[in-house]
């Protein structure tokens, strides 16, 4: 299932925090951290995905990140180690098109000034930690539909 | 932009924060009652701010009221502020709750996908206790609509994960599991997800969605790409669905019945054919979509393990990502293999990509990548490549992540232990290990090598020899002395004869190192100075002089002090029979289960009780149990909890009577000095009265009883009038001291 999902800038602002579990502020501030650290070093040698190592107990953490830059923005989403990561890649790639679609060629800002409309788009698309609404189609006609009741 | 100015920014934002915050006070506390556009308004800037980061501790009441609103802008805020700023205040969730009812209720779908959206949300317990009989209800209903019932399912899947006791699912089963043959696939999304989730807890209440969702694979893996429009993603027709469905078939074995495998071992086979057909499309969308579903499905085939064609197949089809130029795919693929490789019908088939395994090892960027590429030599060793692994992982060791190397080090000690042949090539290996990671190699490994050691004639003197060798080296790690000590002082006699490695040598050697090694390891090197002692006569009054040295009999450390004193002690009072039994060659170990392959499983980095200690406890521990075997179990257990099994108990009930008034201490003085090497005994003894101490010491801890009883020899017991014991402390052990 999906822990959280993230969008944070390079300097590391959040633009969207979506929790999908039980985390305490201090926790959410201590992963937003930690996810920002470990993303931003990445660069295109590395692989998409990132197995976070705790130094606490040696071992690799039971969850993992799925990544991916947009221009400015690190959309990132934290999934089981046993989910599968390619289409979690891909479920970014379809959120990000729907985001472009729907603001018209989206920017941060965009993100920035109407964060609201950004969480009626997750929404449709993910709930409970899960995966709801692939299709683009479907998804731009139900955002369009709300805003005109507007 | 200097300091200055950062501040006065810094300042800025803060003004405006205080002055909406302020502007919301004003408004919110005000008389007048705002109209729903100016409380949607306040109620987002709240919201906004608090998204910045700053605490917000009102507007809890406002947005509540927005959600009795009929407008969907000032419900859709309303239920955001609360999704986000979720408040334990009870009479807030009391009237959350009450208008979440309502818009479930409203059959308006987008009020209702706003209350459930906030249910799955929110997720409290408080919600599910309201709701749980009715989001089913709503899911299963012939008028619902789709998109609601897409959120109810999820919805209830959130609710089954937090409060699972206030769902039982019963009599929904089977209408849920009808909703695989919805015609709208997101619906079939959702549902797959609620399944495979209650699947996990309940298996057999779920059989039933097995065929249908194999069916529904089945369409969509052969379907034209014309037939799924809305969920065809860059030509690959509903990924997503597919994995989904691949992962709740992993929720179950291979399926009993002959038709039903063979329509599923077709599909995962048309799958696998897919995957070599030229792409329809350049773009990385196509093929990160396309081998998701590949990936979960050779996922599903390791998983059943059943068919060794579909094992082959994946096995070749991962092979060749081995070498794709994206790193994303080799990662994968590598980390597909190592699943592969424990099969037997894979195994060999793993085994020929050993050198593009190799090479990965040796060439990718990411270190990522190169984990999994050891992970896979390791779980792809056998006999047959173990010497070439084992090389292999050895020299990735040298240049390896410190994150890594514990787990590098533990995998090539239970590799090396496990295949060697020649058990040379293992004590090779283990000091190549201490000599390139030495900080990453456990007690466990070390305590290994020296268990295989004492166990095994034949490489006892290999083993001095190479030792002796390693220990040559000007900076050799402490781990390395830790060994070397141990076997030159089992088995430094098998090299004596070499005037290259006398025993003055390999005295002298271990001895220049004393000096930079830890405490623990002083101390195992001092054991070795006593057993060399035993070993080789000729030396004992070096090792004396140094054993008697100040820095030795004056240690600050306790134990190296009294390991300094007793052995310094015994090399002057024990004859040689004695001493050659005392210092007898450690016999075998018994053969048990390697504590590496549990610390590999674990890997929590906390310490494990080694198997060498037990042992010694076992060799040693006995001598510590004298003549007198009347131990009563419950006295020791009480103050001295050990785990040493207890003599079965005979403690006869000894009663040992008062001795008479006037014996002074002087008599019974003497006999004080039996106690110091005897724990029990009799300490005092006439006609009538036998008093006896009983004591039992543990590191800084003692305790001694005194039990008095009536003298054998005694001709009328009855005679007794009246009896009363007592202990007196005496400064005598003082003035004793002194």
């Amino acid at each position: 299932m999906i822990r959280f999902i993230l969008i944070q800038n390079r300097a590391g602002k959040t633009r969207l925090a979506k929790w999908y579990m039980q985390f305490d502020d201090d926790e959410k501030q201590k992963l937003i951290e930690e996810v920002h650290a470990v993303v931003t070093v990445r660069d295109a040698k590395h692989t998409n995905f990132v197995e976070v190592w705790d130094s606490l107990s040696l071992s690799f953490r039971n969850f993992k990140i799925i990544y991916r830059r947009y221009a400015g923005l690190y959309f990132c989403i934290c999934v089981d180690v046993t989910d599968n990561n390619l289409a979690y890649l891909e479920a970014i790639h379809n959120f990000v098109e729907v985001l472009n679609e729907y603001f018209h060629n989206v920017c941060e800002l965009d993100l920035v000034f109407n964060f609201y409309k950004v969480y009626t788009v997750v929404d449709e698309m993910f709930l409970a930690g899960e995966i709801r609404e692939t299709s683009q189609t479907k998804v731009l006609k139900q955002l369009l539909m709300l805003q005109s009741l507007e | 932009r200097n300091a200055f100015q950062l501040c006065q920014i810094q300042l800025y934002k803060l003004k405006c924060v205080s002055i909406n915050l302020g502007n919301g006070v004003l408004v919110c506390g005000g008389d007048k009652t705002l109209d729903g556009y100016s409380k949607k308004k306040y109620v987002c800037k709240l919201l906004f701010i608090f998204l910045l980061g700053h605490d917000i501790d009102f507007g809890h009441m406002e947005a509540v009221n927005l959600l009795s609103s009929n407008k969907y802008t000032e419900k859709q805020i309303g239920y955001l502020f609360i999704s986000v700023l979720v408040n334990c205040n009870s009479d807030l969730i009391r009237l959350i709750n009450n208008a979440i009812r309502n818009d479930l209720a409203s059959r308006n779908p987008t009020f209702m996908n706003l209350a459930l959206h906030c249910i799955a949300n929110v997720g409290s317990r408080e919600m599910a206790e309201a709701f749980a009989s009715e989001i089913p209800r709503i899911l299963v209903a012939g008028d619902t609509v789709d998109s609601v019932k897409q959120s109810a399912a999820l919805c209830l899947l959130r609710l089954n994960k937090t409060s699972p006791d206030l769902l039982p699912m019963g009599e929904w089963t089977m209408r849920v599991v009808h909703l695989l043959n919805d015609q709208h696939l997101g619906v079939v999304t959702a549902a797959t997800s609620l399944i495979t989730t209650l699947a996990q807890k309940s298996p057999d209440d779920f059989k039933t969605s097995l065929s249908l969702a194999m069916t529904r694979l089945s369409r969509i893996v052969t379907s034209a790409s014309i037939d799924l429009q809305d969920y065809t993603y860059y030509f690959v027709a509903a990924p997503w669905l597919s994995v989904k469905l691949l992962r709740l078939l992993q929720c179950y074995p291979p399926p009993e019945d002959a038709s039903l495998r063979s329509r599923l071992t077709e599909c995962l086979e048309t799958i696998l054919s897919k995957a070599q057909e030229p792409s329809k499309s350049k773009k990385v969308q196509h093929s990160n979509a396309k081998n998701a579903v590949l990936f979960e499905a050779i996922s599903l085939i390791i998983h059943h393990d059943s068919e060794p064609t579909l094992l082959v197949r994946a096995c070749n089809q991962l092979g060749q990502f081995l070498q794709h130029r994206e790193t994303n795919l080799r990662y994968l693929a590598l980390e597909s293999m190592c699943t592969l490789a424990s099969s037997e019908f894979s195994h060999e088939a793993v085994k020929t990509h050993i050198e593009t395994v190799i090479n990965a090892l040796k060439t990718e960027r990411d270190v990522s990548v190169r984990q999994r590429a050891v992970d896979l030599l390791y779980a792809m060793c056998d006999r047959s490549n173990a010497k070439q692994i084992v090389t292999e992982m050895l020299s990735y060791l040298e240049t390896a992540d410190y994150a890594i190397r514990e787990e590098i080090v533990l995998k090539v000690a239970i590799l090396a232990e496990k295949y060697a042949v020649d058990y040379t090539w293992y004590v090779d290996t283990i000091l190549n290990l201490i000599r390139i990671a030495g900080d990453y190699v456990s007690e466990e490994v070390w305590y290994r090598v020296i268990q295989i050691v004492i166990n095994r004639d034949d490489v006892q003197g290999y083993a001095a020899k190479t030792v002796f060798e390693a220990l040559q080296a000007p900076a050799c790690h402490e781990n390395l002395v830790k060994v070397g000590g141990y076997i030159l002082g089992e088995f430094g006699n098998l090299i004596a004869g070499d005037p290259r490695s006398s025993p003055l040598v390999q005295f002298n050697l271990l001895h220049s190192k004393f000096h930079l090694c830890s405490v623990p390891t002083r101390a195992l090197l001092l054991s070795a100075y006593i057993k060399f002692i035993n070993l080789f006569p000729e030396v004992k009054g070096t090792i004396q002089d140094v054993l008697r040295s100040d820095s030795q009999l004056r240690n600050a450390d306790v134990e190296l002090q009294q390991r300094a004193v007793e052995y310094l002690r015994l090399s002057y009072i024990a004859s040689t029979d004695i001493l050659a039994t005392v210092l007898e060659e450690m016999p075998p170990f018994p053969e048990r289960e390697s504590s590496i392959l549990a610390k590999l499983k674990k890997k929590k980095g906390s310490s494990k009780l080694p198997d060498l200690d037990d042992s010694r406890r076992n060799v040693n521990g006995s001598a510590e149990h004298t003549d007198d075997t009347e131990t009563s179990p419950s006295l020791s257990e009480d103050l001295f909890p050990t785990d040493r099994p207890h003599p079965p108990s005979s403690f006869p009930s000894i009663l040992f009577a008062r001795w008479a008034a006037g014996v002074t201490n002087n008599i019974i003085f003497p006999v004080f000095f039996r106690f110091v090497c005897k724990s029990n005994g009799v300490i005092y003894e006439n006609q009538l009265l036998q008093i006896g101490l009983k004591s039992e010491y543990r590191q800084n801890l003692g305790e001694i009883n005194a039990l008095s009883r009536e003298a054998q020899t005694s001709l009328s017991p009855a005679t007794w009038a009246s009896f009363s014991e007592g202990i007196q402390r005496h400064s005598l052990a003082k003035r004793h001291r002194s």
